[in-house]
């Protein structure tokens, strides 16, 4: 079992507290101000850090999608 | 082009009635949402479905709810969806010249300069920590206060010093919430028709600026009377002095900056403690999760609440996203179309208001079960329904324009209930039924008397002796 991170750009506010909770998945974009996905396929070990990153999104732009 | 196929909702106060004042008779349903505006936007939902029409004066307004029309509405850019010129009852508050709200681009600036940035909130939290402690500095053992007094004047404080900065906080007192409180109470729904019309509410709301004005005048002329103030020792209010903006001015220009972070916090603490008397079993779990978590270690070290409030605290949030769903401090949100928008197979108009609401959406039955009950198990794992419903659990708004202050609220609400749980324990001294919010101004808040008693707990080791038997009682 492997998951997705989805984030939508067109939602995203530039607050960057993913980055925090994820530094390795989360990136951002200074010329757009908004996030951006350094993996997109994390590894499970960072499963529950990139979690509490889409659970505190003050923007609600992130996501976790579940893969076979 | 027209509205026609969308349905239009049922009248039931015509806008002839006697009750109605002549300046709004014959303004459709303007009557109705300036005394009930609940009943009218969930009557849209019931009779329309997801998309339902009713009238403002010369204002056709659409009202959108689901999770497919509001996505919509909240994704749509600034230039077709304008949001400022929707707000009409606002603009006599902030005063003329200053801006209702930034821009989405704006706002992305702003955060990346401004107060509310991440690496801010450290500070915040502090801050917050320090003026809860004032306030509840002289209470006694036990003692009665009103919720809207007391959280009114705190989140003055909060505000104030979080986003002016600490010395122009140190200048405020109790009178600067109280007349503060009368400009929110000037937002009568009348404005729709005329936002300076020769009423009560708007007079009284015009010498509560009136007043504010003199207040920061007396500031800034002491500021000025002072001379140079050290680099460390300033605040926003320095700063716009050096740019050579006025009183009135700067009084726009901080009552914007203040609005939205004020009547929605005051709010929000004040539900999130009526409904945990309430719902004592919540409240229980509550004490409980923050005894545990502020209990001092081996070496008698407890964390602070300013580093807490930023973390994990979940028992706690969860009663205030629930808190939240049932009492969004904002019922409605509108936007003016400014060139024509598609919809759900309609096209609506350049001139329609199109609006969406916060307290219909929070309770569709489909995604919140039960949406009536008071439920903070909907947020833990795996329901999570505000991350399952990020179209419709909209307390905060969505998309672009989602409130920015989000963060910065929430860690509030925990600053607050981290240091009152802790020291003292609530108890109602009205029917718990009896407390309800004013829904008669666009600004809602707490209806009074919202009387609560509290009293100092004793130390915390004899409270965890008597848990065992307060859990038999309320389970």
């Amino acid at each position: 079992m492997t998951f997705r991170v989805v984030a939508d750009t067109g939602v995203c506010q530039g607050h960057q507290l993913c980055q925090g909770e994820a530094p390795d998945v989360f990136g951002f974009d200074d010329t757009t101000d908004v996030v951006t996905l350094l993996d997109e396929h994390p590894d499970e070990s960072l499963r529950k850090d990139v979690t509490t990153a889409v659970k505190y999104c003050p923007a609600f732009a992130l996501s976790i999608e579940e893969e076979d | 082009m027209s509205l026609d196929a969308i349905r239009s909702v049922s009248v039931v106060l015509d806008d002839q009635d006697p009750s109605v004042p002549d300046i709004i008779k014959g303004t459709g349903h303007l009557p109705e949402m300036r005394v009930d505006p609940i009943s009218l936007f969930h009557r849209v939902r019931e009779e329309c479905g997801d998309l339902g029409r009713f009238r403002l004066a010369d204002k056709d307004v659409v009202l959108v709810t689901g999770a497919e029309a509001n996505e919509a509405f909240f994704r749509a850019p600034e230039s077709v969806l304008d949001q400022a010129a929707a707000y009409p009852f606002m603009t006599p508050i902030f005063g003329k010249g200053v801006v209702f709200d930034a821009s989405p681009e704006e706002r992305q600036q702003m955060l990346k300069n401004q107060a509310l940035r991440g690496d801010m909130m450290r500070g915040h939290a502090q801050t917050i920590e320090a003026e809860i402690r004032r306030m509840v500095a002289d209470w006694g053992d036990e003692g009665e206060i009103d919720l809207l007094d007391f959280f009114a004047e705190l989140t003055i404080y909060t505000t104030s010093s979080c986003l002016i900065g600490k010395p122009f906080r140190d200048q405020l007192d109790g009178s600067f919430a109280e007349i503060y409180h009368r400009l929110e109470h000037g937002t009568d729904a009348i404005a729709y028709v005329d936002p300076y019309a020769d009423i009560e509410n708007f007079r009284i709301r015009d010498e509560a600026r009136e007043e504010l004005v003199a207040k920061v005048q007396a500031i800034i002329s002491a500021r000025i009377e002072k001379g140079e103030i050290p680099k460390e020792e300033r605040d926003l209010l320095d700063v716009l002095i050096a740019v050579g903006y006025d009183a009135e001015m700067v009084t726009g220009i901080f009552i914007s900056m203040m609005f939205a972070g004020h009547h929605t916090s005051s709010g929000t603490a004040s539900w999130a403690m009526i409904e945990m008397l309430r719902n004592p079993d919540v409240m229980a779990d509550v004490v409980a999760e923050l005894d545990a978590l502020y209990a001092p270690d081996e070496s008698g070290e407890s964390p602070e609440v300013s580093f807490q409030a930023l973390r994990e605290i979940p028992v706690l949030e969860a009663a205030l996203k629930e808190t939240l769903r049932l009492h969004p401090p904002l019922i409605i949100l509108m936007r003016l179309v400014q060139e024509d928008f598609e919809l759900l197979g309609h096209t609506l108009p350049a001139g329609t208001v199109i609006a969406s609401s916060p307290r219909v959406s929070n309770r569709i039955e489909d995604d919140f079960p039960k949406a009536d009950a008071f439920d903070p198990g909907r947020y833990v794992d795996p329901r999570q329904e505000d991350l399952q419903n990020r179209w419709t659990w909209i307390p905060f708004g969505a998309g672009k324009h989602r409130c920015v202050g989000n963060a910065f609220a929430m860690m509030q609400m925990k600053a607050i209930f981290s240091v009152i749980l802790r020291d003292f324990s609530f108890e109602p001294v009205q029917e718990l039924d009896s407390y309800r919010d004013d829904f008669t101004k666009m600004v809602i808040q707490l209806a009074q008397p919202a009387k609560v008693r509290y009293r100092r707990r004793k130390a915390v080791v004899e409270e965890d002796a008597q848990q065992p038997s307060r859990d038999a009682v309320t389970s």
